[in-house]
């Protein structure tokens, strides 16, 4: 029997079976940002223990870095602070740190794919719950805690329990102006925010043979919103293009070996899934989130859903409070609804192809009055080529706030905040209560064009009928 | 150096409402501008107990009836959300031992019990009685009996479910696993260096 590329990559790395039966995991690579690495350096210290394998880990800033002003010393003391904790952390420990005056600086998820640090057959943690992203290069990424991080700082080890997977199928083509972000949406609609508890998610089928590696990153981002702490594409043609190339990929000499290396960990087609899931992709809507969780999300053409009969108490006390929480009627379309803020970023939606997809059809639109927008490049080298094609002048042409990289409002722990009880349409990844900096602000997440169409319309809006898609908007 | 054994927790309770409580909610990302957890248990729900301008809510956890306890009760998918160890860490600087909840987050069940805050299962159900017996009587002593798989509540018990493994570490106070991952230094030389790339 053949195996899948988590059991390839799994056995790989299993280093032995813990006393309480979890297995030493091997992380080939360990990525760390500003937030979730101060405490475990500081656990390091407080042991008298070494990083041991200062090689395998990569910096970069991203959270706490301001994205409207770029000289230090920042306006937040604290911000100043910690940008300092982690250059001395990397200094003293010979930890290769992606500085803001490197030009490589960005959100750790983007950096680590750009830098050809992320490949196939590996594994890759990161203080940060969306370390998911990087399992689209056929890596077993996942979240960890701050104690792991000192773990895999001191061991380059962590104690896991394995995963079961669940191979999730996409058959068939999506419609125009159906994204990767909608791909994800949708699953998490299907499967719910706990659906994927336990598993690995293999993403699979004709939409992903067709997805670009930016395409592949959205979606894998998001598994940990649909509850599963790794998901992963399997390697390809499309993979190796990607890598090919880039600063840590393996050079000219070393690349022939290294791509069959890679090739060899995809699944095997006859291995044995725990389970499968088959989504057909033209189900699949341009989807927006209406609530305070990923999984409350409709089709752009589809109502919020009521308080009806036949619901448990547990889902009805769910729907009221989001709601509530949203000031939305149960019940009305999602059409409509009157927005105050655009956020175009995060390492769910700030890649270079996002940046570009939306500009071609931004070009010549303008903002909604009233409505504030900001693009938020998800590096520094995206922010680069950005300016290189002229994207920043059409967005700021539009009415967009042109940004610095990071973190921004996705989560709020820079000066990048909604105020009050401010709507947001947002291409990042959570719509939590309080998740963009107001304990009242509102977050509906979406692809980024549909965010574009929401800010030039001031309401949130089907992007196809917005920006004139050839295709009629598909029922 | 193992950690103190936890074969049981026990204190008083408080229950809070919802499922899918996520770590945003748990600790809002704008009090970890931090480089240290040492202040975080003032910050544990925030959002949920104070209004904008600081007052307190009407919340089980500002109802002086449920000072000091240390079990929280909840709903489903507990802990969803980011990684961040912030989450366990503000609940146990706040005071609190364990949660009971109908499931949670992988990624917060294992921070918290790497932590020793012990997260253990019980249904819809069970979980619906616990509410009322504390509602009831705030000052109920509550055990979670991780060894046998029981929170006893007075003269009752509903079962409890915990994962083997996290079981064995809380009992045998290996729950802090870089001991024994320290221990394994050869055969991760042994793993690296059968490992395709560098």
């Amino acid at each position: 029997m053949g195996k899948s590329l988590f059991e390839k990559v799994w056995d790989a790395h299993a280093v032995r079976e813990l006393a309480n039966g979890q297995t030493q995991l091997l992380i080939g690579t360990h990525l760390i940002h500003e937030v979730t690495s101060p405490q475990a350096f500081g656990m390091l210290r407080d042991k008298g223990l070494p990083v041991m394998f200062p090689h395998r880990t990569f910096a970069t800033v991203d959270h706490i870095v301001p994205t409207n002003e770029t000289v230090e010393p920042y306006s937040d003391p604290l911000a100043q602070g910690m940008i300092e904790e982690l250059r001395k952390n990397c200094a003293d420990n010979n930890v290769t740190f992606f500085d803001t005056n490197t030009g490589r600086q960005g959100i750790v998820h983007i950096v680590g794919p750009e830098q050809g640090i992320t490949q196939p057959g590996t594994t890759i943690a990161c203080g940060d719950s969306h370390t998911s992203t990087h399992g689209a290069f056929g890596a077993i990424a996942f979240g960890i805690g701050t104690s792991q991080v000192r773990d895999v700082l001191a061991t380059q080890t962590i104690a896991l329990n394995e995963l079961k997977v669940r191979r999730i199928n996409v058959s068939g083509k999506l419609f125009p102006g159906v994204y990767a972000k909608d791909v994800i949406l949708h699953i998490i609609r299907v499967l719910g925010t706990k659906g994927g508890t336990g598993y690995a998610y293999e993403y699979a089928g004709e939409v992903f043979d067709n997805f670009s590696m930016e395409e592949r990153m959205t979606v894998c981002n998001m598994s940990i919103e649909g509850g599963a702490r790794a998901g992963y594409v399997n390697p390809d043609e499309t993979t190796f293009e990607y890598l090919k190339g880039r600063p840590y990929a393996p050079k000219a000499s070393e690349w022939e070996a290294a791509v069959a290396r890679w090739a060899s960990f995809a699944s095997d087609a006859d291995c044995k899934y725990d389970d499968v899931v088959d989504i057909d992709a033209a189900d699949i809507q341009p989807t927006v989130t209406w609530g305070i969780t990923p999984s409350q999300g409709v089709g752009i053409g589809e109502n919020i859903p009521a308080i009806e009969d036949g619901l448990t108490q547990s889902d009805r006390d769910s729907l009221a409070e989001a709601l509530e929480h949203m000031s939305f009627d149960g019940g009305s379309p999602i059409k409509g609804k009157k927005i105050d803020v655009a956020f175009l970023g995060s390492c769910t939606n700030g890649r270079l192809s996002d940046l570009k997809e939306v500009a071609q059809y931004l070009k010549g639109r303008h903002v909604a009055e009233g409505v504030k927008a900001i693009v938020v490049p998800g590096s520094q080298i995206v922010a680069k080529i950005a300016e290189e094609l002229g994207l920043d002048q059409i967005y700021k042409d539009a009415g967009f706030e042109w940004r610095a990289a990071g973190c921004s409002m996705c989560l709020a722990m820079n000066p990048d905040k909604l105020i009050g009880n401010q709507l947001c349409a947002s291409s990042s990844n959570r719509n939590f209560k309080g998740r963009q900096g107001s304990p009242t602000g509102r977050t509906m997440l979406m692809s980024p064009l549909m965010v574009a169409a929401a800010a030039v319309t001031g309401e949130v809006s089907d992007a196809r009928e917005v920006f004139g898609f050839a295709e009629p908007a598909m029922a | 150096m193992a950690s103190t054994p936890i074969n049981q927790v026990a204190g008083k309770g408080v229950y809070i409402p919802g499922d899918d409580i996520d770590t945003d909610r748990i600790i809002p990302a704008r009090f970890m501008k931090c480089i240290t957890f040492d202040g975080l248990g003032e910050y544990l729900f925030y959002d949920v107990r104070k209004t904008e301008d600081g007052q307190d809510k009407v919340h089980n956890l500002n109802d002086p009836r449920f000072a000091g306890a240390s079990i929280i009760v909840s709903g489903n998918n507990f802990g969803c959300g980011s990684s961040r160890e912030h989450a366990p860490q503000s609940i146990m600087r706040a005071g609190y031992n364990a949660v009971i909840a109908g499931s949670f987050a992988e990624i917060f069940f294992g921070n918290s019990t790497n932590l020793g805050v012990v997260c253990v299962t019980a249904s819809d159900a069970d979980r619906e009685i616990l509410k009322k017996e504390i509602e009831i009587n705030p000052e109920l002593d509550i055990t979670i009996n991780v060894e046998d798989h029981k929170i006893w509540f007075g003269d009752q018990f509903v079962p409890c479910g915990i994962k083997a493994g996290a079981r064995d570490s809380l009992m045998s106070g290996t729950y802090d696993p870089l001991d024994e991952l320290l221990r394994g230094a050869d055969e991760v030389a042994k793993t690296i260096s059968g490992l395709s790339y560098t």
